[in-house]
């Protein structure tokens, strides 16, 4: 009886297990079988390198959309990693205990709020103050560069401040027992020892920005051109989804769908990368 | 005397580790610390070289002069004294990088820059912690890849490589086996002519193996000090004898 009962509760395991992989790979072919078809018709290097999206004219290029998400993808990293791993370094290694429940619980909540109300909120203050001081149209990669710096502060920092104060106690100890100074063990010894975290960190956060779509819709102006500076309107793959969903059909759906796949190759590529730098070590 | 201790009390929050502790400490000797566990032996020597500072809600009175000199004076370098009262824990605890590095690490933060009287350091640490026969040809090999004396045997080169005045050894031999054991037990006894050590054995055999002095603590208090030979064949109170002689502990 007992047997039976570990069996099947291993049994029930796998299926419950099995579901979550199912449910992956069903809208992985999914989105394979809708996409596919367009990239061929279309041609796999007009496609990915076409620099005209018109899909009543037939022409579906996303070389602009993939600037655009590159672009502003980078450009939060540019701008929120560093905010961020100085911020879990801060938190793992300086912050007296009450700041530390002060700190954590806010910046957790940062991770709460929903996109849609950054984006609302990156349209009325970002958009005008980078019109005001900067120029061009407000609605920009820097914007939206911004708006994701913030949003993925949260993934930064904690992934990071986890993979540090995972370290073994006995690292900080004897590097401060050879007479480093606290510096000099983050430097040379925390930090180095955190990297596959960090990496990891930095990754999930990239993985976050290139796939939020409702903050960036907002700020982003979702003009399809490639951009010749920071400054310029852009659409990124997230966004051109997001747009014309609601009204495409036929061939246009499908190259929808083929901007899906582009960009879960990217995402794949990304955790890819995340996964061998976190084994090599 | 090397190491004075006047009056130490230590305390973690509300409860004291550490009681009045006196006890002068005689450079190129062997101390061994010992009693059982929660006697304060890890507070005492965490405390010698502020080691315990990272410990929060810690609070030390009393005093501790190195050299005549106290080092909770304000105008004492922390990263300056733990360079010379050097530490090897009970885990080893190597850093992630090649068994080369982690000796050089020290020397080279300290400014030893040039390449050959950096190897020249590496060399005769390593030889001084009885691990250059087994490294040698593979310095450049994660230190990581070193079997758990070895890593053992390699922090102690990385603490020598800084020539520190002072060492201190909280239970270096707790995981090891008894070849990797003896191994360390040899260097450490060359050892002492250059340096002031302060060891807490992992066992009251180990003291007896390698110790000229021996200090006994008992819930936080010094209970005993003297010789090797005092302490084990003549011990004036009654439960030092019962815990050299193993009747408890």
């Amino acid at each position: 009886m007992k047997k039976f009962k570990e069996k099947l509760s291993g049994r029930v395991f796998f299926a419950l297990a099995l579901s979550s992989i199912s449910a992956l790979a069903l809208i992985t072919v999914f989105i394979i079988v809708q996409g596919v078809p367009i990239i061929a018709e279309v041609g796999f290097v007009n496609f990915i390198f076409g620099m005209s999206w018109a899909p009543s004219h037939g022409e579906y290029g996303i070389f602009p959309m993939i600037i655009g998400s590159v672009t502003v993808t980078l450009g939060a990293a540019i701008l929120g990693v560093p905010v961020g791993l100085c911020c879990a370094i801060f938190l793992s290694e300086f912050a007296p205990a009450r700041l530390r429940n002060l700190f954590r619980p806010a910046i957790q909540l940062l991770a709460g709020i929903p996109s849609v109300v950054y984006g609302f909120w990156g349209l009325l203050f970002i958009v005008p103050f980078i019109r005001n001081v900067l120029g061009g149209p407000g609605l920009s990669i820097l914007a939206g560069a911004v708006i994701l710096a913030i949003m993925i502060l949260p993934t930064v920092i904690s992934i990071s401040e986890v993979s540090i104060l995972a370290l073994p106690r006995q690292y900080k100890e004897g590097a401060l027992a050879l007479g480093l100074t606290h510096w000099q063990t983050i430097r040379s010894v925390i930090l180095p020892s955190a990297k596959s975290g960090i990496v990891a960190a930095v990754i999930l956060g990239v993985g976050r920005a290139i796939g939020e779509t409702m903050a960036v819709i907002m700020v982003l102006g979702n003009a399809v051109a490639v951009p010749t500076s920071i400054l310029d309107p852009v659409r990124t793959l997230t966004t051109n989804i997001g747009i014309e969903m609601g009204y495409a059909s036929g061939p246009h759906r499908q190259a929808l769908f083929a901007t899906g796949i582009v960009l879960f190759v990217i995402i794949m590529a990304l955790n890819s990368t995340a996964q061998y730098i976190t084994r090599k070590k | 005397m090397k190491i004075e201790i006047k009056d130490l009390n230590i305390f973690y929050q509300d409860k004291q580790a550490v009681f009045g502790l006196n006890l002068g400490i005689p450079a190129n000797q062997i101390l061994s610390v010992i009693g059982p566990a929660n006697s304060g032996i890890t507070s005492l020597l965490r405390s010698l070289n502020r080691l315990i500072d990272l410990t929060p809600d810690v609070r030390t009175e009393g005093r501790i002069l190195i050299d005549g000199k106290s080092v909770y004076d304000s105008d004492v370098n922390v990263t300056e004294l733990r360079r010379r009262v050097g530490m090897v824990f009970d885990v080893p605890t190597p850093l992630p990088i090649s068994i080369f590095d982690n000796v050089a690490y020290g020397p080279r933060l300290r400014g030893k820059k040039g390449a050959g009287a950096l190897s020249e350091t590496v060399e005769e640490a390593l030889r001084m912690a009885a691990l250059w026969d087994d490294v040698k040809n593979r310095l450049k090999a994660p230190a990581m890849s070193l079997s758990g004396g070895q890593q053992q045997r390699l922090c102690i080169a990385r603490v020598l490589a800084l020539k520190p005045e002072v060492i201190l050894l909280d239970r270096p031999c707790s995981g090891l086996d008894p070849i990797s054991t003896a191994k360390i037990e040899d260097s450490l006894t060359q050892l002492k002519e250059r340096f002031t050590i302060i060891i807490a054995p992992h066992n009251v055999q180990q003291a007896g193996r390698i110790s000229n002095r021996v200090a006994f603590m008992l819930m936080g208090r010094l209970i005993e000090e003297g010789t090797n030979t005092e302490i084990f064949s003549n011990p004036k109170d009654q439960r030092t004898s019962d815990y050299v002689t193993g009747r408890f502990g």
